[in-house]
């Protein structure tokens, strides 16, 4: 329905019907509801119009009325909220074994890493059907990665990681573009996110001569900045052990316990401090302002990489639970 | 009462005294009045300048008429301005000021001096605003984001921010100034179930400001601070939080939604009841649903920030008490509806102008409910959609109401009439106008155009052009009332104290009232809109 429709945003990614659905739910809702106010008031103007020698009726309400034109509605908007809060779950839960992309937006560009090693600028290539999750921060202000095609958009914030995801179904060039004000050319931080058949998707990313993936540089870096010095991958370490952390509880000196994702292993390299993981010493070095988002990106990406996939169905590392959604 | 009064000599608050002095250091909330309804029309037009300039960009794909930080500055301060030094004080500070002590039979508000401070100190955060317009502008948006407002914009943000810091007090001391009216100076036998839901839309008017102005003061302090001296509030790099900023500015900006809108809906009230020539339907629910609305008003403002990286259940929380509100302003809708059931309508400029509001707050708050939906908001947030859903509510909802009680009470705060003819073109054109304005920009909005481009692609060119031509059939629409609102003021038809025969106190005073408003202090015996027992005047066309 609507595919060639000229008013009508293409739909290119498994979570764009839902959003559609929902949509055109709303709008015949809505139109229902304009028609049925606009004809009783159209009659009423009519019917009732002011004519010599005929009084106004005087009515004062009726509670058995309101109270229908309290519940109905609202009954009404329950449903519209848990079929709305159902997309939205689904679409905020990202696919554990999700192939990932950082994003790093700044005044106004998009710059964007796949965990192969690619890197990209304004432009995103994806193969149809995969699963891909973006891992996306910003170096200045606020900006928001739109691609109206997939009905997905979800703000960019300096210092700190959010995430979206999708899975394209369509190939195709689709508008990227920035949703949240930032500045002078706001309307010109706009790119293009380019679907493909898996097998050119393959050869494109084999064409690209590329320095390895992002954990390997993760890995390097990791070396260069002398990590393993503490963070040795055994236990008798001054800093934790890092293998097997990522998407685990952590428990802390303070005794709260957290989970080990992006955000909290972004905040333990800049400032380590905040969160000091039980039975260590707060010695780390900060290094804010010593590494940049993108090799920030590379450290986690190469922290991630020494956990063992959850491809394989680790029990008791899930983060949040599979959607339960077909895939197509 | 009802013989045609002598005016040429009657002393009046218009004709009490003469001279400037008279009217900067009056004291008569009437007087008051028509200061802020000549302030806030000077702001209306700057603001309206600002939007066709933008329409005029938005008219080709390319930035071709303005640079990009300029277009920025355009719809900046057009939101600040609309918002801030319009549609904030538009009914309260104008008709409400009028109208709220002749409802309730006082003599003037509470306090008259305090008043005449916040027109001041409008004036105040209005100059200073100029001054920030003219010296280069401010490029932040209406709503300040951080960090760009604090660390990265290079324009007048702290001008701007000290000039609404000092107009939100403005709007404090007035709603300070309704409660206080509204819960002691009641005339006998004004008891609270006889009020006009006037009064009962601007009490709730009133808690919100009081109540949530103070917050957006504190949150533009504070971007102010950071800018200025380098504080980490907002900035991450200085170990602030962005979203705090977005959380205590919707704390009140989402509230300030219904500091618009109740006002418009008081408004609805009196223009139905009156040309239905009905008791409204289901008083007390309709009086209710405005202290409904004031209340959960204050619980949903998270609900601008769905994409904003809050958290997932915050938002399933945010989402469903949105539609708790939305309950109550359905309910207003559908007694006004039914209040017209059995009537004796007739079609004047107000009622014109109360038609188009319930179609159009109609279709606001139907869009309300996709943007409350978790699911639809994501694609749609930030984009036209939201533009034409707020305008659907402050222009189609606000604007409408206010031009609608304009021309309903000119006979009483001029003392003539209006030209009925022009009156109604006036309002046709408003609402075709408007129409052709917003609604294209609902289906941009889902097409995935994003708020505030400069530059678009070629794809959207059709809609925007639809929406260009539509702002300018707008334009002659409100340019039309203020021209023969200035007409009738010198040649239009005198009035008599109740042209429309309408129920309610200020129609028993004369026409302009005199300073003190009533010849003798009213005794109210009788319940609200007790239409059965006012004849309809000649002045109310007959239909055939």
């Amino acid at each position: 329905m609507f595919d060639n429709f000229p008013l009508w945003p293409v739909r290119a990614s498994t979570g764009a019907g839902n959003v559609d659905a929902l949509y055109i739910f709303l709008l015949a809702l809505s139109a229902f509801m304009c028609l049925a106010i606009f004809a009783m008031i159209l009659i009423f103007a009519t019917r009732y119009r002011r004519r010599r020698g005929v009084e106004a009726e005087q009515i004062e309400g009726s509670t058995a009325l309101e109270i229908t034109w309290s519940i109905i509605p609202m009954a009404i908007f329950m449903a519209i909220f848990v079929w709305g809060a159902v997309i939205y779950f689904h679409e905020r839960t990202p696919p554990r074994d999700a192939s990932e992309v950082y994003v790093v937006a700044k005044q106004w560009m998009w710059k964007l890493q796949h965990q192969e090693g690619p890197r990209e600028i304004n432009e995103l290539h994806v193969p149809v059907g995969r699963d891909v999750k973006l891992i996306m921060t910003s170096q200045d202000v606020i900006h928001s990665f739109y691609v109206p095609a997939f009905r997905i958009k979800q703000d960019v914030l300096p210092g700190r990681y959010t995430t979206a995801w999708f899975r394209a179904t369509r190939p195709g060039v689709y508008h990227l573009f920035c949703s949240q004000y930032c500045g002078t050319m706001h309307s010109g931080m706009i790119g293009q996110v380019v679907v493909m058949e898996p097998p050119q998707y393959e050869a494109w990313l084999s064409g690209g001569g590329t320095t390895g993936s992002l954990a390997a540089s993760g890995e390097s870096l990791f070396q260069q900045l002398g990590c393993p010095t503490c963070h040795r991958s055994d236990t008798q370490g001054r800093g934790p052990n890092l293998v097997g952390i990522f998407g685990k509880p952590v428990q802390l000196e303070d005794g709260r316990t957290v989970i080990a994702d992006e955000n909290y292993i972004r905040e333990s390299i800049l400032s380590p401090s905040a969160k000091i993981v039980s039975g260590f010493k707060p010695i780390m070095p900060v290094f804010q302002g010593l590494v940049g988002e993108e090799q920030l990106n590379a450290l986690v990406a190469y922290i991630k990489s020494l956990s063992p996939s959850p491809v394989g169905g680790q029990a008791g590392v899930s983060l949040a639970p599979k959607p339960q959604y077909p895939k197509e | 009462m009802a013989t045609v009064a002598v005016t040429a000599e009657r002393e009046h608050y218009l004709n009490k005294e003469y001279g400037i002095r008279s009217w900067l250091l009056t004291t008569d909330h009437k007087r008051i009045a028509l200061l802020y309804l000549a302030s806030i029309t000077f702001f209306f037009f700057i603001g309206g300048f600002f939007a066709l300039l933008i329409r005029l960009e938005l008219l080709t794909p390319a930035g071709d008429l303005v640079q990009a930080d300029t277009y920025n500055k355009l719809f900046s301060m057009h939101g600040q301005v609309m918002i801030f030094f319009f549609l904030i004080p538009s009914i309260p500070a104008v008709l409400g000021n009028f109208l709220v002590p002749l409802m309730i039979g006082a003599k003037d508000l509470a306090f008259p001096r305090i008043n005449l401070l916040s027109w001041y100190l409008y004036m105040i955060a209005g100059v200073i605003y100029i001054h920030c317009i003219v010296y280069g502008g401010v490029d932040t948006g209406w709503t300040f984001y951080t960090p760009f407002s604090t660390a990265f914009s290079n324009t007048r943000v702290i001008e701007a921010g000290i000039a609404i810091f000092i107009a939100g007090f403005s709007s404090i001391l007035t709603g300070l100034n309704f409660v206080v009216t509204i819960h002691r100076m009641r005339a006998p036998g004004m008891t609270w179930s006889r009020l006009p839901l006037f009064i009962w839309a601007h009490y709730a008017t009133s808690i919100i400001q009081l109540l949530g102005t103070p917050v957006l003061a504190v949150t533009l302090l504070l971007v102010v601070f950071e800018r200025a001296f380098n504080l980490g509030i907002f900035d991450p790099t200085r170990g602030g939080d962005p979203l705090l900023f977005q959380h205590l500015f919707w704390f009140y900006s989402h509230p300030a939604v219904y500091i618009m809108i109740l006002p418009a809906m008081a408004v609805e009230s009196e223009v139905v009841a009156c040309f239905t020539r009905k008791r409204i339907f289901g008083y007390n629910f309709v009086a209710m649903s405005s202290i409904a609305i004031a209340v959960f008003g204050f619980l949903v403002w998270a609900h601008h920030m769905f994409v904003a990286g809050i958290s997932l259940y915050s938002a399933l929380i945010f989402s469903i008490l949105s539609y708790l509100v939305a309950v109550p302003s359905a309910i207003k809708v559908f007694n006004w509806t039914a209040t017209m059931y059995k009537g004796s309508i007739s079609f004047t400029t107000p009622m014109l102008y109360a038609f188009g509001f319930i179609g159009l707050f109609t279709m606001g708050g139907l869009t309300g409910l996709f943007l409350a939906c978790l699911g639809i908001d994501v694609h749609v947030h930030d984009t036209y959609f939201v533009i034409a859903h707020f305008h659907y509510i402050m222009v189609g909802g606000a604007v409408m109401g206010y031009l609608g009680g304009l021309h309903f009470w000119w006979p009483k705060i001029s003392g003539r009439m209006y030209p009925e003819g022009w009156g109604r073109l006036a309002a046709l054109l408003v609402f075709a106008g408007f129409n052709l304005t917003f609604f294209p920009q609902f289906i941009l909005g889902y097409m995935g155009m994003p708020r505030r481009y400069w530059q678009y692609p070629p794809e959207f060119q059709v809609l925007n052009v639809l929406s260009t031509a539509g702002s300018t059939i707008l334009a002659v629409g409100y340019v039309l009332p203020m021209v023969y609102f200035l007409w009738s003021m010198r040649y239009g038809k005198i009035a008599n104290d109740n042209p429309w025969g309408a129920a309610g106190l200020e129609w028993k005073t004369s026409s302009p009232p005199p300073t003190f408003n009533f010849d003798e202090a009213p005794e109210v015996t009788w319940e609200a809109y007790n239409y059965e027992e006012i004849p309809a005047p000649a002045e109310v066309p007959v239909e055939r």
